[in-house]
């Protein structure tokens, strides 16, 4: 089974700059994935040029085994690209839209697929409204719905929840869900790093159009001291506790390991010293991301 | 959002044969995107062309004869109206392309299968048929004040498609390349429009000093409407087969830029 996406080698030089440095990835077929990066990391060049839109100065990328230069034609009906900049053509309702838009992939009978995916999106009511009438959130789903228009089996959302209130980011996120249990590969990139940890099995981080991580979501987060012990107590530290750091009123200590904070906060209580507040901190992707992009400078 | 009501078989896409080209809707897109403002896209250069006949025709129609003894607002009639088709023709592919470059939305273009020479083809034909539109209402309107006959109706079509697939090019051209509303302006206003006015719309060449004459020669778009022209009266200034040459390779070189232009992506596909 060929792999969802398939990047080789991939290069992209404007003039001067080095916008992607030689990047080798591999999706498979039915993965949620994330690409993960600061601002000008290449992402959006990476996702361009897997849609076509910019081309490599060196190497090659396939979607589901089709070449995206040779066998464009295929590869482009396997590919649903959520663009991240909201952008629509004021002509046009929103069925029109999505008609249009199913056209382009040679479908021209799709009414039923398009009543679903406005019914999915909550945008029934809507179908006949000019897209320059619609809000924010609403185009987003428009732009939602236009890349899902064609079924494509591989779906890439460039920060599809910008800007989105708490409300349409949860739906969004059912829908595509839904979408990836049934079989879609989804590629998302955000700055939301907490959505890319609930969903993404697997995450990629690029730094100046190198790939600096690329691993599953659980091996990254493992590799961190991620635990946290964090007490506020009366009085003086025991002796025999590892130097805490501090913050405030607050010790903290880190550990890979719950136990060994379970046995701090433990020897605490046996030596008699008020404990009056603890918390007990999750280790989250926000640090292993902050960890990798600094041991990549 | 609510979920599908039913579960939807997302993965099953239609067999290849049933997958056709996006050629179809890029051009019923590009015909509805003009079709939608009609007033702006259709009537009012209409309105223009038809001021123009009143005014000209009304000044000079007593004074003037050309090519022996043809009427002046007779002789404008057919120069208008080509006149409505180049430039209608060339509005319509370029400002469609430097409006979805600006607004972003020409990224729905670019991601589907669609060909470079579908690209081209659906722009260039949806620009003949409103160049067509508009060349026929004046037409129409324009016998409310003279009935001028179309005596080689064939050559007229002829020159009237080769005319507008010039300047539907040359707007494919001028709007890939423009990245501001003023550069494409600018090809509209020291471009287009002197190469039209100065190619005989409202004059024969016959009646320039001899040097304006052969200046006239190397405007392409003299032979556009000339040709167009012996279409109604059967007479020109040259031969409509030198102006079907010249127009055909004019057309044939411009067409390869442009095709070359989108298959290598400029300005499109960084």
């Amino acid at each position: 089974m060929s792999a969802a996406i398939e990047v080789r080698g991939a290069v992209k030089e404007y003039g001067a700059l080095r916008a992607l440095g030689g990047v080798d990835l591999s999706v498979k077929q039915g993965e949620f994935f994330a690409l993960l990066g600061p601002n000008g990391a290449g992402k959006t060049t990476l996702i361009s040029a897997l849609a076509g839109l910019t081309r490599l100065t060196q190497g090659e990328i396939r979607i589901m085994g089709h070449d995206v230069v040779g066998d464009y034609r295929n590869a482009r009906r396997m590919l649903g690209v959520v663009p991240q900049e909201i952008v629509f053509d004021p002509f046009f309702n929103v069925r029109e839209v999505l008609r249009i838009q199913s056209g382009y992939f040679g479908l021209r009978k799709n009414d039923d697929w398009i009543d679903e995916l406005l019914a999915s999106l909550d945008l029934t009511s809507k179908a006949n409204a000019n897209m320059r009438q619609l809000s924010g959130g609403m185009k987003r789903r428009v732009l939602v719905a236009q890349a899902l228009v064609h079924r494509p089996p591989v779906i890439v959302l460039d920060e599809p929840t910008a800007g989105v209130d708490v409300e349409l980011r949860q739906g969004l996120w059912s829908f595509v869900r839904r979408l990836n249990e049934a079989g879609h590969t989804i590629v998302l990139t955000t700055h939301y790093l907490e959505e890319a940890q609930t969903l993404c099995k697997r995450i990629a981080m690029l730094k100046a159009g190198r790939i600096v991580a690329l691993d599953e979501t659980a091996n990254l987060l493992r590799a961190v001291d991620g635990h946290t012990l964090k007490v506020r107590i009366e009085g003086e530290l025991p002796p025999g506790l590892p130097t805490p750091e501090r913050d405030g009123a607050w010790l903290c200590w880190s550990s890979d390991s719950y136990d060994e904070l379970i046995d701090r906060l433990a020897l605490l209580r046996s030596q008699g010293v008020p404990v009056r507040e603890f918390e007990v901190g999750q280790p989250d992707l926000e640090k292993v991301f902050v960890d990798v992009m600094r041991r990549a400078a | 959002m609510k979920a599908p009501a039913k579960p939807i078989d997302t993965l099953s896409l239609p067999p290849p044969a049933a997958v056709g080209s996006g050629f179809r809707t890029l051009l019923y897109k590009e015909l509805l995107r003009f079709w939608k403002v009609a007033f702006q896209t259709v009537a009012a250069p209409v309105l223009s062309a038809v001021l123009y006949l009143m005014i000209f025709g009304h000044v000079l129609d007593r004074h003037v004869t050309v090519q022996g003894s043809v009427q002046y607002t007779a002789f404008l009639v057919p120069g208008l109206v080509m006149m409505s088709v180049l430039q209608n023709a060339f509005a319509n592919s370029s400002s469609s392309l430097i409006q979805s470059k600006i607004t972003g939305n020409i990224v729905f273009v670019l991601l589907p299968p669609i060909s470079y020479r579908e690209f081209y083809a659906a722009y260039v034909i949806a620009s003949i048929l409103r160049g067509v539109m508009v060349g026929m209402g004046v037409w129409a309107v324009s016998l409310i004040f003279v009935a001028v006959p179309v005596t080689q109706p064939l050559w007229a079509l002829v020159f009237t498609l080769m005319g507008g697939a010039i300047l539907g090019s040359m707007g494919v051209l001028a709007g890939i390349w423009a990245e501001k509303f003023d550069q494409l302006a600018a090809f509209q206003n020291f471009l287009i429009m002197p190469l039209t006015m100065l190619a005989g719309v409202f004059y024969s060449i016959h009646s320039l000093p001899a040097f304006w004459q052969g200046v006239s020669h190397f405007n392409p778009f003299f032979y556009m409407i000339d040709g167009f022209r012996y279409g109604f009266f059967g007479a020109s200034d040259i031969s409509p087969w030198t102006s079907l040459a010249v127009v055909t390779v004019f057309l044939a070189a411009l067409a390869a830029v442009t095709l070359r232009m989108l298959a290598t992506g400029y300005k499109l596909r960084g």
